[in-house]
């Protein structure tokens, strides 16, 4: 019999119907799967940090932002890339004991714990807008100590002209230093006349509690005009010199993140503009405000300077 | 949507390949809706679908490149392997589809200020080529149908569908000059492009038939 006479050729049996689909049901699973693997970044920390119960001050028209924002969603590249692994992460750090040292072009070095510094200087409130040069911002109700009354505390030298702030590097705990993300440790810097001015901000906690270790605990620097990289966490050491400190953050890349790196929505980033910015929690975008909208407290600081060769 | 084998017109057994490959390469596009209706995108969850949207376009295109180094492979390890140019178009279109939303996603977050989009097409340098690479993904995804190539006449067809080449350097371009520190993606990405470049000009070279490469040499 000719086989293409039989009128049963072109009939698909049941099995094979039912194989096909499986098949195809596997995978398209199985490829879907592959897919996100591969293009899925983590969205929310595992392990949230507890909410305080006191109540928040309020930046006037300029609400805190939710506390899930300001603790899960974190640059530290200590711990990692994504947002969210600091606050996956950073647990196994541990912030007790911890001293940092006030050094260098000083008459009175100083090496204090946490619990004395804070006993000599008493922490405030101070809710400042945060903003990331990435184009994000959110505000935080940050609790900490002034950090021209830490330096005065030492005496320095008439020859200090700039600050220069170590952080911890420690790949036994810090999975970013173990992986050479960036040339640890991470080195921050101020002018002597920015490190003094009462805006300028030593950060023990947040809201009134210790800083959560995402943030930067024990101890981490909040400059409110200058973009959000400028707040070195968990600072180890204070040294006051004469030369601009080498940071780190301007070694790598010096055409995008300046060592001023003070907000200005004239100044472009090289590869986005930074005149608007998203509040975290909102869709929309709002303008950027020059020096984040503290202007009217620090714009002398940079009298007479061009701020596009200084950013 | 299954293949039927033309010699002997029965199902063809790897045709549910193709298959699983669309409903496959379409469900992470189901996903990103669900997890941004039920607010899982986290707390920037625009910038984040843009991120994943565009490597899954990268993906996609990656893969469809690779289709043609596959065949070649698989006939030089003596497997007749039809099933890559089957799911090839397929993988391209939706490459294109989440270049789309990858843009779509930028003009959301950007605001809808044409303006900005032009200044930023023009002046920075990593949206110019995703912006190029867009265009052509665009265009390759509109003439990928059987009536395109008859319209177009084959040859010139071809000749435009070989741009999927420079699409892919394009956007492993973007996708480099993007991000701002961890280049591990990028380096992913091109090994991947270079390895299918690689293969296809070594495998095709001795596959010529023996006449024609002594006529070259010749």
């Amino acid at each position: 019999m000719n086989d293409d006479n039989n009128p049963l050729k072109d009939r698909r049996t049941r099995r094979d119907v039912l194989r096909q689909g499986i098949l195809t049901v596997t995978g398209a699973v199985g490829f879907a799967a592959v897919l996100e693997a591969l293009s899925r970044s983590p969205s929310t920390p595992s392990s949230p940090v507890p909410r305080p119960t006191r109540p928040v001050a309020a930046v006037p028209g300029d609400p805190v932002s939710a506390w899930e924002d300001i603790t899960g969603y974190n640059n530290y590249y200590e711990f990692g890339l994504e947002k969210t692994d600091p606050a996956r992460l950073a647990g196994q750090l541990v912030t007790e004991p911890w001293t940092v040292t006030i050094d260098g072009m000083v008459q009175k070095p100083l090496t204090l714990d946490i619990a004395t510094l804070m006993k000599r200087f008493p922490p405030e409130d101070r809710t400042y807008r945060m903003r990331c040069v990435e184009g994000w911002s959110k505000v935080v109700p940050w609790w900490g100590i002034p950090l021209g009354q830490v330096i005065k505390a030492a005496n320095p030298t008439s020859g200090a002209r700039y600050v220069k702030f170590t952080a911890l590097a420690d790949p036994e705990v810090m999975p970013g230093v173990r992986a050479g993300v960036l040339d640890f440790p991470y080195i921050e810097g101020l002018r002597m006349d920015e490190a003094m001015h009462p805006l300028t901000l030593l950060a023990v906690g947040i809201d009134g509690q210790p800083l959560p270790k995402q943030n930067g605990a024990p101890l981490r620097l909040v400059v409110p005009w200058k973009y959000g990289f400028k707040n070195i966490k968990a600072i180890v050491k204070i040294t006051l010199q004469a030369e601009q400190p080498t940071t780190t953050w301007s070694t790598i890349a010096p055409n995008e993140y300046g060592f001023y790196a003070n907000v200005n929505p004239e100044v472009d980033h090289p590869r986005w503009s930074q005149a608007t910015e998203r509040r975290l929690g909102e869709l929309g975008r709002r303008e950027t405000l020059m020096f984040n909208g503290y202007a009217r407290e620090v714009q002398d600081l940079y009298a007479g300077m061009d701020l596009r060769r200084f950013f | 949507m299954s293949t039927l084998n033309a010699k002997t017109q029965k199902p063809a057994s790897d045709g549910w390949i193709k298959d699983a490959v669309v409903w496959g390469g379409l469900l992470p596009t189901v996903i990103l809706v669900w997890d941004a209706l039920t607010g899982q995108l986290g707390a920037n969850p625009l910038q984040r679908a843009e991120q994943q949207t565009g490597v899954l376009a990268l993906a996609m295109l990656l893969l469809s490149l690779s289709c043609t180094p596959l065949r070649l492979l698989g006939s030089k390890l003596g497997q007749k392997w039809v099933w890559p140019i089957r799911v090839r178009k397929h993988l391209g279109l939706l490459s294109a589809w989440y270049a789309f939303v990858h843009v779509v996603i930028y003009v959301l977050d950007k605001g809808l200020i044409p303006s900005q989009w032009w200044y930023d097409i023009l002046k920075r340098p990593y949206i110019t080529v995703g912006f190029l690479a867009l265009l052509i993904l665009v265009t390759l995804a509109f003439t990928s149908g059987k009536d395109a190539v008859r319209r177009m006449g084959f040859k010139r067809w071809e000749a435009l569908h070989r741009l999927t080449y420079l699409a892919g350097v394009l956007v492993v371009v973007h996708y480099w000059w993007a991000v701002k520190k961890d280049l591990t993606g990028p380096i992913v990405a091109l090994v991947v492009l270079l390895l299918g470049f690689a293969a296809r000009a070594l495998i095709r070279n001795r596959m010529k038939p023996r006449a024609e490469r002594k006529q070259k040499e010749v």
